[in-house]
């Protein structure tokens, strides 16, 4: 049989030996649907990412082609309805892509994260009908690039400390601040942007590329997420119209509410991320020789593999678990942030053992290893951090809060 | 123009080739199955190509019991317009063509394509069988599929070189590399694909020809000795002694 199932492009492609891993069957959990929406996603990854991005990762280059290739695929805001730009699947289902997207690399996932649930997931949720017929289409199907400006450069843990501020003026608002760490940002054709209106409430707009005052300079120097484009927004006396203001959106829990969206699917996503490294590690280890056995055979090698195997399944669990609640409207704030912390940490922790086993090989582009591992540094603080999760969780079943 | 396309479910490339006790059946267990490549990648593909220039209709038959529903929900996800699978198992590659043949039969398709052989058994044999059955001109092997007016024209490879053969239809046309590029479903396609028709029919009577006696795997590789290449009168005693080659 001379055949492969995945495409290689170029000779000079490493090949993607990628296997999935299901010790607990937890497959069988899911519809005929969700396991097709992985197969799809996954030959797309070893069709168009795998190929390109330990290259474009080295020098720092977001992918931007890939852009028109996950809106095609179905990759941006598979949740939402089909009549405004979405897949009309379920929450599992936008789990599943998140997760086989990450397994290719996180800023991928992230490129898919913030056009989803960060720009069209607010304009669904909280935007007019003629917003929603303006923009989603667009951004669905890719022909549109958003970006989400909450965190300041002063506010990041804290966004209810935001200062950035919208004055009424006539037919218009007037947006003056900064925001930073902007997924996307310096290619985006819109913002969703949040600051403080007359009344001090935080409500939301919708800014576009070319409005007088916006400007969204790249930030530079990431060793994480190196093939995802991230930069400030910043608006001075930025006039922007009265109907492109978010009319359902008042207060931060708008916001907060996009957030729970893409940490959900960061909680999926990070099992991809943990399974290419242990996929990576498992090969290694029955194939590295050394003392005349392969390295598999010896008993902190099993060690390792054992636990990683482990705590993927129980993330995988976890992510299933969670999904059913979405589904069901029922997952809870602080329920998605259990399963954002707990797996991207396992996540994080099983990149840096998938290191060891690899030796000196996994720090090298040889291997999707030490490439995951920066890229989850910033995973395990974006979207709230490792610690404010814990805090939320600490806050939900004592019904004290630690930020007060 | 009204397409047939038929599909076979075969064992993911990536899948460990074992069988049941005293080889009497493929081990099954463990074992992803796909639709096989040649199937789907170019002739299901083409023939979307086809339809989507021209206008018409992809119908997907496949002969196969209900373990079969996800490569034919795939085949609709990818644009397939409805299924039809004969529930039966496919047990030879006569007992498939007939199975096939009855129920093209019913139907007057302008086009039937198969891929040129399926990736676990390779016998290439269902097509030209079909083709037989049905009284259609037969090309196999076609690495390009063009209309040019009522007349297809069909290249397919021969010795050191290209064939281009002129066929009005209805035929039977098996599909190899080249005539057409894989499509991977979108999630739209996935969701549309559930609501499309998959009809499942009973198999018609046909009288086994085949019976599988017995598989076996391949006898294990032996050890490998590997011979410094300064050494080479060393490789030269082994070939004579051991390997009793030269």
């Amino acid at each position: 049989m001379a055949h492969t199932t995945s495409i290689q492009k170029g000779s000079t492609a490493k090949q993607d030996r990628f296997q999935f891993h299901d010790y607990y069957l937890v497959e069988e959990l899911l519809s005929e649907e969700h396991r097709m929406a992985r197969a799809a996603v996954r030959d797309w990854v070893k069709q168009e990412v795998s190929p390109i991005i330990e290259d474009y990762a080295e020098r720092a280059e977001c992918p931007v082609h890939l852009f028109k290739g996950l809106a095609e695929i179905g990759a941006f805001g598979p949740s939402l309805p089909v009549e405004y730009g979405g897949g009309g699947m379920d929450e599992i289902a936008y789990g599943v892509i998140m997760q086989e997207l990450e397994r290719g690399d996180s800023g991928i996932r992230s490129m898919a994260s913030v056009q989803g649930s960060l720009v069209m997931y607010p304009i669904f949720r909280y935007g007019s009908e003629e917003q929603k017929r303006k923009y989603l289409p667009k951004l669905g199907s890719g022909e549109f690039i958003g970006c989400f400006g909450l965190t300041e450069p002063d506010h990041g843990s804290n966004p209810a400390g935001m200062t950035s501020t919208l004055r009424k003026d006539a037919d218009a608002y007037i947006l003056n601040g900064a925001k930073m760490w902007i997924t996307n940002s310096p290619i985006a054709d819109i913002a969703v942007v949040w600051a403080r209106d007359d009344e001090g409430k935080i409500r939301g707009v919708i800014v576009e590329k070319g409005m007088k005052g916006f400007s969204a300079p790249e930030i530079h120097g990431k060793w994480s997420l190196r093939a995802s484009i991230t930069g400030e927004l910043v608006f001075e006396d930025v006039r922007v119209p009265k109907e492109n203001l978010l009319p359902e959106a008042e207060g931060l829990k708008a916001p907060l509410s996009c957030l729970s969206k893409a940490r959900y699917g960061i909680a999926w996503g990070a099992i991809g991320a943990a399974l290419d490294c242990y996929d990576s590690a498992l090969r290694y280890a029955k194939e590295r020789i050394q003392f005349g056995k392969p390295i598999g055979q010896f008993q902190l090698t099993q060690k390792k593999l054992a636990e990683m195997i482990t705590e993927i399944t129980k993330a995988q669990l976890l992510a299933w678990r969670l999904g059913v609640l979405a589904n069901e409207g029922r997952a809870s704030a602080a329920q998605i942030s259990m399963a954002k912390r707990n797996n991207v940490y396992m996540a994080l922790q099983i990149a840096r053992e998938a290191r060891q086993i690899h030796g000196g090989m996994g720090i090298t582009n040889e291997y999707p290893i030490m490439r995951h591992m920066m890229n989850l540094e910033t995973v395990l603080t974006y979207e709230g951090t490792h610690d404010i999760h814990l805090l939320i969780t600490g806050q939900d079943i004592t019904g004290l809060s630690a930020f007060k | 123009m009204k397409i047939l396309v038929c599909i076979s479910r075969v064992p993911d490339t990536e899948a460990r080739v074992a069988f049941t006790a005293e080889g009497s059946a493929f081990d099954e267990s463990g074992v992803t199955f796909i639709m096989n490549p040649y199937d789907e990648w170019y002739a299901l593909v083409r023939a979307l190509e086809l339809k989507e220039s021209l206008g018409g209709s992809v119908t997907v038959v496949h002969v196969g019991t209900a373990a079969s529903d996800p490569i034919i929900r795939k085949a609709l996800a990818i644009g397939a317009d409805d299924a039809v699978r004969i529930d039966a198992e496919a047990s030879s590659a006569d007992f498939t063509a007939r199975q096939l043949a009855a129920f093209a039969k019913s139907e007057n398709y302008d086009l039937i394509l198969c891929g040129k052989e399926t990736i676990d058994y390779n016998g290439a044999e269902v097509p030209g069988m079909l083709a037989e059955l049905l009284g259609l001109p037969f090309v196999s092997h076609a690495e390009k599929l063009e209309m040019e007016g009522q007349k297809f024209v069909l290249t397919r490879p021969v010795t050191g070189g290209t064939e281009v053969v002129e066929v009005e239809g209805p035929l039977v046309v098996s599909a190899a590399k080249g005539m057409a590029e894989q499509r991977i479903p979108n999630m739209r396609g996935i969701m549309m694909a559930k609501r499309k028709p998959l009809k499942v029919v009973p198999p018609v009577e046909v009288e086994e020809k085949v019976q599988f006696v017995h598989f076996e795997l391949p006898p294990a590789k032996k050890e490998v000795k590997l011979i410094d290449p300064e050494n080479m009168d060393e490789l030269v005693r082994l070939l004579h002694e051991e390997a009793k080659v030269i």
